[in-house]
């Protein structure tokens, strides 16, 4: 029972293994073989979040990711990285010293204020702006550029209201030329997964705001990429469907688990979705502190009203008040 | 019934009109070479059309406004984009963009009836030069329209220029370009009846001409009446196609409301 209702047991996935199940994922179901050898190395992470499991449903023993990220190495990794600006009033520092890595199948918000250079710096990791000094690396090679192991959703959904939903989710893979066929099945599926189900052959102007971002999503999905970057994909959204997108988003990463960077200055979106959080504060755009949290998983919006849950905004809403960085 | 009047209502008027005109006319005997009644003009119509001359006229200027449309927005398309794509494009030839914009085409006319003669030649190129420019700034314009956002997803998935260009400025210029070739298709047959005023053999613009000589207003107002119908049928075509083309566009047509409704999560 365990196997089949613990999705988030995926984690630590061999390099080997990985391609095999990208593909065995996206088929759907083809997940045992893995979560058999990782049951055992579960049993020492859910000792801490025991309080938090009380509120959750029967699968409380999820792994606390952070835990089980030197196992599988690094997927991204930013070293020393920094990015100024020529203005006319001379150099403006954008950001400066960020130093990170990521695991593969890890879920990493970067949080903070306007202005301080987190969507430059989401940005430079989709190879859409080139940093000033340092570097970025994706599976050990430099971010230098576009890449097509990258899958990006943005604020706004961005599709084209000449395709149809099926045609916008197939983009990627005309762009790469990666087949048509062979992604109409995958892309179906998504659209499934995403309760998108029977709005194939609707333009993306018949659908609502929520469900424009959720194709956006599953054309960031479709190429199958190594990472997935989303820069405040429900920032236009009203609070309430809000809440249901980030419900929606776990539950599409518990089921794909691809690697998220997501960009946000919603300091309980933050912490409901992410294994870390990176919290940035501006002048020069920084990272302050990575707070890990040890919430299970699948987190319920409940979640949000449990000592947790609070303990975390708390702390991580402290890094602001204390340090001035929001007075401006 | 419309939403805003009674269609019916709408015909009769025109009716009301037409009778009002017939009845002024007659009881205040005006002259037939200031104003003729609608019945000499609907005589004047059926004469016309019976005898051919006005079928075989309307079908000279029908296809010197076509092709001079074709060939001239066809111009207009390549060179849009030529300018919309480079920028040193646009660098040399914007003194001659500049140069003949601002002046009034139909001034060239006499010259273009000197260089190409009397016939077809001079009215297809006069019909083209002036069905030009709508289509060119146009599509200029619609080319650089892209939105950022999206010119940002494209190059996030390694897009080269050419599929930016073919999957989204183009598409996205549509708009833009429907809208340039609706001005241009009636700027065509603007050029075309001025090119004919200025020296041609046949052709609407000639026949208009040799009815105002001859005194015979009631027949220059059938050839009017068939050049708005001829003027309303072009621009209905275009129109057509662009609601094919543009199905996708908030000015050409609404979203279903009660999509939007039950999808509103």
């Amino acid at each position: 029972m365990r196997a089949d209702d613990c999705p988030t047991l995926t984690f630590l996935t061999k390099p080997v293994l990985r391609a095999t199940r990208e593909i065995a994922a996206l088929l759907i179901g083809l997940t045992l073989p893995r979560t058999a050898t990782r049951v055992g190395e579960n049993d020492n992470e859910s000792a801490g979040s025991e309080v938090e499991a009380m509120t959750m449903t029967g699968r409380a023993a999820a792994p606390a990711p952070t835990a089980t990220q030197s196992r599988s190495g690094p997927i991204i990794a930013v070293e020393r990285l920094g990015k100024s600006y020529a203005t006319g009033g001379g150099p403006v520092v954008a950001l400066t010293d960020i130093d990170f890595t990521v695991a593969d199948g890890e879920f990493v918000a970067l949080l903070g204020p306007s202005g301080c250079g987190k969507s430059t710096l989401l940005k430079i990791l989709a190879g859409l702006l080139p940093a000033s000094s340092g570097e970025a690396l994706l599976r050990g090679s430099p971010i230098i550029g576009p890449r097509r192991d990258i899958g990006v959703v943005f604020q706004s959904p961005v599709l084209f209201p000449w395709r149809t939903v099926l045609g916008n989710v197939l983009l990627p893979a005309d762009v790469q030329r990666l087949g048509r066929r062979a992604h109409e099945k995958v892309a179906l599926d998504l659209l499934s997964i995403v309760g998108l189900e029977g709005f194939e052959h609707r333009y993306p102007w018949e659908l609502s705001g929520g469900m424009q971002q959720r194709v956006a999503i599953v054309r960031a999905l479709i190429h199958d990429p190594a990472m997935l970057l989303m820069d405040e994909p429900f920032g236009a959204l009203d609070a309430m469907t809000r809440e249901q997108m980030n419900l929606e988003l776990q539950r599409i990463w518990l089921e794909r688990r691809k690697t998220v960077v997501f960009v946000t200055h919603s300091i309980p979106e933050a912490v409901f979705l992410a294994d870390r959080v990176f919290v940035m504060t501006p002048r020069p755009g920084r990272i302050a502190d990575i707070v890990a949290v040890d919430i299970p998983r699948p987190r319920t919006l409940e979640v949000m009203n449990t000592p947790g849950f609070g303990r975390h905004v708390s702390q991580i809403r402290g890094h602001f008040s204390a340090k001035g960085a929001l007075d401006s | 019934m419309s939403r805003f009047g009674n269609p019916y209502l709408r015909i009769v008027l025109l009716f009301a009109v037409i009778g009002i005109w017939e009845a002024a006319v007659r009881l205040f005997a005006v002259p037939v070479y200031i104003l003729p009644r609608p019945s000499a003009i609907a005589y004047a119509f059926y004469n016309g059309v019976s005898s051919l001359v006005y079928v075989q006229n309307l079908w000279i200027t029908l296809l010197e406004t076509l092709l001079g449309f074709i060939v001239g927005t066809a111009l207009a398309f390549v060179l849009g984009i030529a300018v919309a794509l480079s920028r040193r494009t646009e660098y040399y030839l914007y003194p001659f963009i500049i140069m003949f914009q601002s002046l009034p085409k139909v001034a060239l006319a006499p010259l273009i009836v000197v260089w190409f003669g009397l016939g077809l030649t001079s009215k297809v190129v006069n019909a083209a030069l002036i069905a030009f420019f709508p289509l060119m700034v146009n599509t200029i314009a619609g080319l650089r329209s892209a939105d950022e956002d999206r010119v940002n997803l494209m190059r996030s998935l390694d897009a080269s220029e050419a599929q930016i260009f073919w999957m989204l400025r183009l598409p996205g210029a549509l708009p833009f370009i429907m809208a340039g070739l609706e001005v241009a298709m009636i700027f065509a047959l603007i050029g075309a009846i001025v090119a004919e005023f200025v020296g041609a053999q046949s052709g609407l613009g000639t026949l208009i001409e040799s009815l105002n000589f001859s005194a015979d207003v009631a027949g220059v107002f059938s050839i009017l009446f068939i050049l708005s119908m001829l003027g309303l049928l072009l621009n209905q075509a275009i129109l057509q196609a662009r609601r094919r083309v543009l199905f996708w566009d908030p000015s050409t047509k609404a979203a279903p409301e009660e999509i939007r409704r039950e999808s509103a999560l």
